[in-house]
Formats: C-alpha cells, structure tokens, sequence
C-alpha cells in the first residue's frame, strides 16, 4: 500500500467518524476483497466470510472515531477481522464448520502428488501452502499477501516481533516439510 | 570463536527477514543489511529464491479465492442505516454519555471513567442502553465485579445488537440469570457471567440460547470460566 493511499484511508475515517457514508464506501470498496480473502482463509467458508466482513466493516463504522492513527487503516481492519474470525470459530463446533467448508469449497486442484506427476510444482506449492494449520496459513499470508510489516503483524495478531519473526521461519519450515513429503525437496532447511 | 558465533547469529537474524525483504515490508536499513548478505553469501541467496517462490504462490492462492458477493455490501449498508438515525442525535448521546460516566466512575479509576466518556457514539449508545437498565430498574442484575458470590458459572464476551433496548437486554439478563461484570471493552465488547452454569451441558444450552438470540445479542464467545 502507498503512502498516499495510507493518507487517505485516515482522511476516510475521518470522514467516517462524522458519519460519511459516501467515505464508507469507499474504504469499503478499497479494502473488503481482501479482507474478506483474509477471513476466508482462516473461517474456510465463504458465508460465514461474507457475514464476517459486513461486521467487521460496521465496527469500522461504529469505531472510526476511536482510531488513533498509530498504525495503518488495514491493520486496524484485519486486526478486527482477525478477532471477529477467531470469534465465528470458537462459536461453531468443529464439524459444523468442516461441513460447511467441504459443501462451499470447490477443491478443483489435483492432490500433491498427482501434481507432481504433473511436474507443477508450483501447484503442489499451493497445495502445500492450504495444508498448513490457520496459526502458520495466517502469517504467512499477513506478510506475503496483505505484505505487513513485522511491527503490523505482531499488532494484528498480538505476539511480540520476535515471535513473529520465529513463527514465519517455523510456518516455511513446515511448508518446507510439506513439500518434501509430497516430493519436492528444495534443499531446506 | 566469539566473532564466528556472532556471524552465524547475524546470518539467522537476517534469514529471519527474507520473508519481508521478498515483501518489500523492510525499513530502508534492515533492507540494505539483507542486500548485503545476500550478496556476499550464495546459499542465503539460494534460500531467499525459494522465499520468493512461496510469495509468489502465496499471492496466487489468494487471488484465487475470489471476491464476496454484493450481499455483503447491502448487508452493511443495511446496518449502517439502521443506525444512523442514532449517530445524529448528539443531545441523546449526551445525556447518556453524562450518564454513563458518573455510573462507571463508581467503578473504575477516574481516568477510565473518562475515557469511557470520550468512547464512541455508539458504543456509548450501548453502554447507555445497559447503563440506564442499571440505574433505573430496581429488579436487575447489577453492574458489579465477579467474586466469590458466585462460586460456578461461565463468562461470555458479548456484543449487544444495535437496536436492542434497555427492556430486551433486562428481560435478558434476568431470565438467564446474568450479570455484566466488566465492558464496554475494545469493539463494545461486555463480559457477562451467567451464574447458574455447572456443567458443560448447560454452557452449551446457554451458548445455543445466545445465538438464538440474535436480536439482542450480535456476537458472543466464551471467556474464562467465572470464580
């Protein structure tokens, strides 16, 4: 994200704050694709996903008066979802959830190792990457895709920066793992 | 020996950080140490390609997963709505807000009954609903710290809905035998205890009763079990 960009999220909460509803939609349109993939990763249900960002949003609203501007207008957002998610997970038995995730999630890719028979490593990878538990899937998305900063991170997901650093390295070390036991070995660690 | 252990730490810390220099996250600084070791050393060159292997991935799993429906917009936008008649009612906020605040000074040091005053509109709409409940009905649970008066029980973080009113959320905690014993926290976010709560059988009646109840309670989870 810009700096630019950084800026002006501040001025929409701001204008949110006085109750902007045009300034809403905006924030909204900016940032709910991947706030929504966020909490879709860690809820593994596309509805409860879509409840799940309306809330998170409607607490932006409710909220944007208290936002102190000392870290950036995404961290803050994923720093709700984050707590809405994790909310929505404690609140449904296990195999409530699994269901549910098994009738929403189309899983169209192949399997590890039919994958690389296929020679895609990139697509074992992939496969790689969703088999890792939420704790690793999360970090490893909040630095790589929603490209957080060890500082934001530990905000997010409230654990000291050394910590954050230490669960990335364990989180690839356990891609690492993965991929070796599906047949790719990369040498590391 | 001491310098050869100090190299082999500094190499670990800044393996540590390949992940945010593939991310472009580091301050200028951390970033032209990485750069620096990445170039004097061939195998943590070799190790930050498999890094940017995984970003690559990581961003086209993420991609795919698509974009939520517009129901999620409407359902907001709904929301907001519903709510704005009482974001534009700033002499009602303040007599709650009055209100409210004298009633957490009771409570909490004076600088929290502060800050409680200065929360948001609607968080203190909320705080309001339940701060007039308490004030004003002789019969309700009270606003009051967990003790040993309650020897079992179990505590839930709890959202109040928007629209709930001071009458629903009252008829709410009497007939479950509730109390709130701590909020408004982050996120208008209260801690009731519900006291008749001894097996796990009952905590989950109660978990069920709350998400039945979705007109007053928005949001609930389970917090550490009361004392």
């Amino acid at each position: 994200m810009s700096a630019n960009q950084a800026t002006s999220d501040e001025v929409l909460i701001g204008r949110i704050a006085k109750g902007d509803r045009l300034a809403m939609q905006v924030l909204f349109a900016r940032h709910h694709v991947r706030v929504y993939r966020f909490v879709l990763r860690l809820v593994g249900n596309p509805t409860t996903a879509e409840d799940l960002i309306s809330e998170v949003f409607l607490d932006v609203w409710r909220q944007a008066d208290r936002f102190e501007g000392r870290s950036a207008v995404s961290t803050w957002m994923l720093a709700i979802a984050r707590f809405k998610a994790l909310s929505a997970l404690r609140k449904k038995p296990d195999e409530e959830l699994d269901e549910e995730t098994a009738e929403t999630i189309e899983d169209t890719a192949d399997t590890p190792d039919v994958a690389l028979e296929k020679k895609d490593k990139s697509a074992v990878l992939r496969q790689c990457l969703e088999k890792l538990s939420p704790e690793h899937k999360e970090i490893i998305d909040l630095v790589y895709y929603h490209e957080k900063s060890v500082e934001e991170v530990a905000e997010i997901v409230g654990i000291p920066e050394n910590t954050v650093k230490t669960r990335m390295f364990y989180a690839r070390k356990k891609l690492a793992e993965l991929l070796k036991a599906a047949g790719v070995e990369r040498g590391w660690p | 020996m001491n310098t050869m252990s100090e190299k082999a730490t500094d190499r670990e810390e800044i393996e540590y950080l390949l992940p945010w220099h593939a991310a472009g996250t580091l301050s200028r600084r951390d970033a032209e140490r990485v750069e620096r070791a990445l170039a004097s050393d061939q195998e943590l060159a070799r190790r930050f390609d498999l890094v940017r292997e995984e970003l690559s991935e990581t961003i086209h799993l993420n991609e795919s997963l698509g974009a939520p429906s517009a129901r999620a917009m409407e359902k907001l936008f709904a929301a907001i709505d519903a709510e704005g008649a009482h974001r534009r009612k700033p002499g009602l906020a303040m007599d709650v807000r009055t209100k409210v605040a004298e009633f957490f000074s009771a409570f909490a040091p004076r600088t929290l009954a502060f800050a409680s005053a200065a929360a948001a509109l609607v968080i203190v709409l909320q705080a309001g609903v339940i701060g007039s409940m308490v004030l004003n009905s002789p019969e309700q649970p009270s606003y009051k710290a967990a003790s040993a008066e309650h020897p079992v029980g179990i505590n839930f973080y709890v959202n109040f809905a928007p629209k709930v009113t001071a009458d629903e959320v009252t008829k709410f905690l009497r007939d479950h035998k509730a109390t709130i014993i701590d909020g408004p926290r982050i996120q208008g976010t209260y801690q009731v205890q519900f006291r008749e709560v001894a097996t796990k059988e009952d905590t989950a009646r109660i978990l069920r009763e709350l998400q039945n109840s979705r007109n007053i309670i928005a949001s609930e989870f389970e917090a550490t079990p009361a004392k």
